[in-house]
């Protein structure tokens, strides 16, 4: 089945049968409609002022552990670097399964997260667990090749045995206004993804406006992302509690529409466990109950875990750790 | 098939969803699959803000020419918290002769020292108090919420440190006034007779006093009878900070206290913030003795949110304006005006993020709401709301639990209202909002304009040429574009019509504290 997608101001491709004037996309195959475009514009002072709202949430006791020990559960343990090796891999996804020594309670994390050279190694040290492999792909992070290589890498990621795919949008043809490009590639990404399940990176730290981000966040969403994500981790900003807002409320508006329920992954920057849990207040009273888990949404983050280990050290002892008393891997 | 606009998406009638979801994963989802769920998956632990280390005084007496004195009257009435109904301190009752005596002491003071200080001098003064307002910040913010009921964050975060930046301001003006008002001499006109509300009773006595003590009058200032002690707790700052004695004098008391002072005829000028009634019977006294006079009085402002505004942004300003402080706000936008268009969606959204709204302890600093003022307030709510059900308007209230004791109201609106109702007409001053629809523009501004009030208004829309062009047709003192209650003492406050006359703050503020020559 065929479906238009909404029309865009400046498109002349294609037009749009019946009462639209305005120019529109042409037909195009999508497994998903989109819904609400142009999206309703953001305003950027209240976005702001509404997210140091709710960083004054006062997150004590039962509170703060129960919800780091979520964050635990939500983390894609990531290491993306030109360095990384089989080594470093399997050190990774031994710190996934068994986050803390000596308390079994504690997590293990969601995913681990690498290039696709070691979704095989991480495969294998994760084997029989709960934890996924996700695996960056589509020429990432700059997502600058023909859609063919990217299509290949996806599809090679896959056959090696990633569960999750982050790709990454053109952000170029985000800005240049040519967002049938940037569906297409999305919609042609989720294909090559089979049953893995796709996050689409927006790499909000080069779009620009809150507005943009709202504007990539309909498309990731309509072109059948599973997941939309902030940040590569390779660009400044990287994930900000601001820009996940704006990305929590395309997802809402969009269960409030079809009763599909979006994932959302900050990535890139969240350091600290003061911070999670800042995020996790986001979710908590933009969407609610649902989101609160893994399955919808997880964090990006290399350097969390320990700052998160150390304050439920802290809670459960009364006393700040040493940094030493934390593998560092 | 086009699939577009906001609200086509998000309509809620089930024949245009079936008719936008075309196939597979978004078919079959019915409409209750749709509802989000704010439950209690990861709750807040309660967090409080730490009391111990507060005390308040048994007892408290009149602040008179630098000294602390009982009535002469001998009595006493009792303040309590709101959230709890325990009371905190026994106050004094100002009668007549005690008010006499206070303005025979600001008279003193005015011609023996502050009307002849150079304004560096003063300005040193009003510095002093406004550093002692952020030394003691975390202490007067307790006693705000504990006197008052509303929530300690917008006592930490609002109510505090806008009395200090309001001191700072006019401490700025002292000795520039010449600047302030290019070409001509302002002399201060002498003893000003300040009288305030509840909703902000710190904040309030600073809006008061700064700039009388900065133009170089003195004042007797009279807070409201259910919140005194934030006023008092000024009243020793002011005290350490060796200020002259009788600049400042604080008579506490209820109406019969208010109505001595507003009379009195050794005053100027009369400054009166609270309710319109009250208003009225203030001018009637005053007309014809050529005593000065402003009035800040009550307000029933319209918040209007077109098609094209940030929606979820907007949102959160209807929450900031009507939810603010238990809505015991003069300026509160307590008549929604929504475009038809995105009526329904605006609704939804509204009643999802209640959903997230803590109510409770104001000490808790995650509390969102926090308690009524008083038991006649809360009394006077639940009147006006009892009247727009019988008037026939849908009534949604948040579904919070109520604590036992104390007075509480769940925030709550109205849809179906029209402007004949008396919950579109009349101030309920309370967590009350009805919801209106418009069709165009200048629908919007005759609907906004159709009150006896005048204070302020709010414009939610993404064109900018729409806001000025609302702006400049709205009746309100204040018009604030994609935002709600900001404040800031360089910017001037009041309102037109029944509001009141006068203006608070800015440069246009000093001139209701100078004569002009």
């Amino acid at each position: 089945m065929t479906h238009q997608i909404a029309p865009v101001a400046g498109l002349s491709t294609g037009s749009v049968s019946g009462s639209v004037a305005r120019p529109g996309l042409a037909v195009r195959p999508a497994q998903y409609p989109l819904f609400n475009f142009p999206p309703p514009p953001v305003d950027a002072v209240a976005v702001e002022e509404r997210v140091a709202a709710l960083a004054k949430r006062s997150i004590k006791k039962d509170a703060k552990v129960a919800g780091l020990r979520l964050t635990i559960r939500m983390m894609d343990l990531t290491t993306l670097e030109g360095k990384d090796t089989p080594g470093k891999v399997h050190a990774l996804c031994r710190k996934a399964l068994e986050p803390s020594f000596g308390d079994a309670t504690i997590g293990p994390c969601a995913a681990i997260c690498v290039y696709p050279n070691f979704v095989s190694t991480a495969k294998a040290s994760l084997r029989g667990s709960t934890v996924k492999v996700a695996s960056v792909a589509t020429a990432f992070p700059s997502g600058q090749s023909p859609l063919s290589v990217k299509l290949d890498d996806v599809r090679r990621a896959v056959e090696l045995g990633a569960d999750e795919i982050d790709m990454v949008i053109d952000r170029g043809a985000m800005l240049s206004g040519d967002y049938r490009k940037v569906f297409d590639e999305i919609a042609a990404t989720k294909e090559a993804c089979g049953a893995a399940h796709l996050k689409v990176i927006l790499e909000t730290g080069e779009l620009g406006t809150y507005d943009t981000v709202r504007k990539a966040s309909e498309i990731g969403i309509a072109a059948g992302g599973d997941f939309i994500k902030t940040s590569t981790g390779k660009v400044t900003p990287a994930a900000t509690p601001a820009v996940t807002l704006v990305m929590l409320e395309a997802i809402r508006d969009h269960f409030y529409a079809t009763g599909r329920k979006i994932g959302m992954k900050p990535a890139g920057g969240v350091r600290t466990a003061k911070q999670a849990l800042h995020y996790l207040v986001l979710v908590k009273e933009t969407l609610g109950d649902a989101w609160l888990t893994p399955d919808l949404f997880r964090f990006g983050a290399s350097a969390l875990l320990n700052d998160v280990l150390m304050q439920l050290e802290k809670e459960r002892t009364g006393a700040y750790a040493a940094s030493e008393d934390f593998s560092k891997d | 098939m086009t699939l577009s606009t906001t609200t086509a998406a998000h309509d809620g009638n089930g024949t245009s969803e079936t008719a936008l979801a075309p196939t597979g994963a978004t078919s079959g989802a019915s409409t209750a699959d749709r509802t989000l769920d704010f439950g209690n998956a990861w709750a807040y632990a309660p967090a409080p803000e730490a009391r111990d280390h507060i005390k308040i005084a048994p007892r408290h007496e009149l602040f008179i020419g630098g000294t602390w004195r009982a009535p002469r009257s001998g009595k006493y009435f009792d303040t309590i918290s709101p959230s709890s109904e325990e009371k905190l301190s026994e106050i004094a009752e100002a009668d007549a002769a005690d008010v006499d005596d206070a303005v025979v002491a600001a008279r003193e003071a005015y011609e023996r020292y502050w009307r002849d200080l150079p304004g560096a001098t003063r300005a040193k003064y009003l510095f002093r108090i406004a550093r002692a307002l952020q030394e003691k910040a975390r202490e007067l913010a307790i006693v705000e919420s504990l006197d008052g009921g509303k929530p300690i964050k917008e006592s930490r975060d609002v109510d505090i440190p806008l009395a200090a930046a309001h001191f700072f301001y006019h401490a700025g003006w002292a000795d520039k006034l010449r600047y302030a008002f290019q070409g001509r001499t302002a002399r201060p006109l002498g003893v000003a007779g300040q009288i305030i509300p509840w909703n902000f009773p710190l904040l309030m006595a600073a809006w008061k006093i700064a700039p009388a003590l900065a133009c170089g009058n003195t004042v007797v200032l009279k807070p409201a009878e259910t919140t005194p002690l934030t006023a008092l707790m000024l009243a020793r700052i002011i005290e350490e900070a060796e200020l002259p004695p009788g600049v400042v004098n604080i008579v506490t008391g209820a109406g019969a206290t208010g109505a001595a002072l507003a009379g009195h005829g050794g005053i100027d000028k009369v400054a009166f913030t609270g309710s319109t009634e009250v208003g009225k019977r203030i001018a009637q006294t005053l007309a014809g003795t050529g005593r000065r006079l402003t009035l800040e009085l009550g307000g029933k402002a319209a918040n209007i949110i077109f098609a094209d505004a940030p929606i979820d942004q907007a949102v959160e300003g209807i929450m900031s304006a009507i939810f603010f402080n238990q809505g015991h706000v003069c300026c509160a936008g307590s008549r929604l005006l929504v475009e038809e268009s995105v009526h329904d969606l605006v609704v939804k959204k509204l009643k999802d993020r209640l959903q997230t709204t803590r109510l409770g302890d104001p000490l808790d600093k995650n509390t969102d709401i926090g308690a009524i003022n008083s038991r006649a307030q809360l009394t006077r709510i639940q009147e006006l709301v009892a009247a727009g059900e019988h008037e026939g308007a849908e009534r949604y209230s948040a579904p919070c639990a109520l604590p036992g004791k104390g007075f509480w109201f769940a925030p709550t609106f109205f849809t179906g209202v029209a402007q004949s109702s008396r919950i579109a007409r009349e101030e309920i001053f309370g967590p009350v909002l009805s919801i209106l629809t418009f069709r165009t523009p200048d629908e919007a501004v005759e609907k906004a304009n159709n009150t006896m009030y005048g204070l302020s208004a709010g414009i939610w829309t993404d064109k900018g040429a729409k806001s000025f062009w609302m702006a400049e047709r709205l009746k309100a003192g204040v018009v604030w574009a994609n935002t709600y209650n900001k404040f800031d003492p360089s910017s001037p406050f009041g309102g037109y019509k029944e509001s009141g006359f006068g203006r608070e703050g800015g440069r246009q503020g000093l001139s209701a504290y100078v004569e002009l020559s």
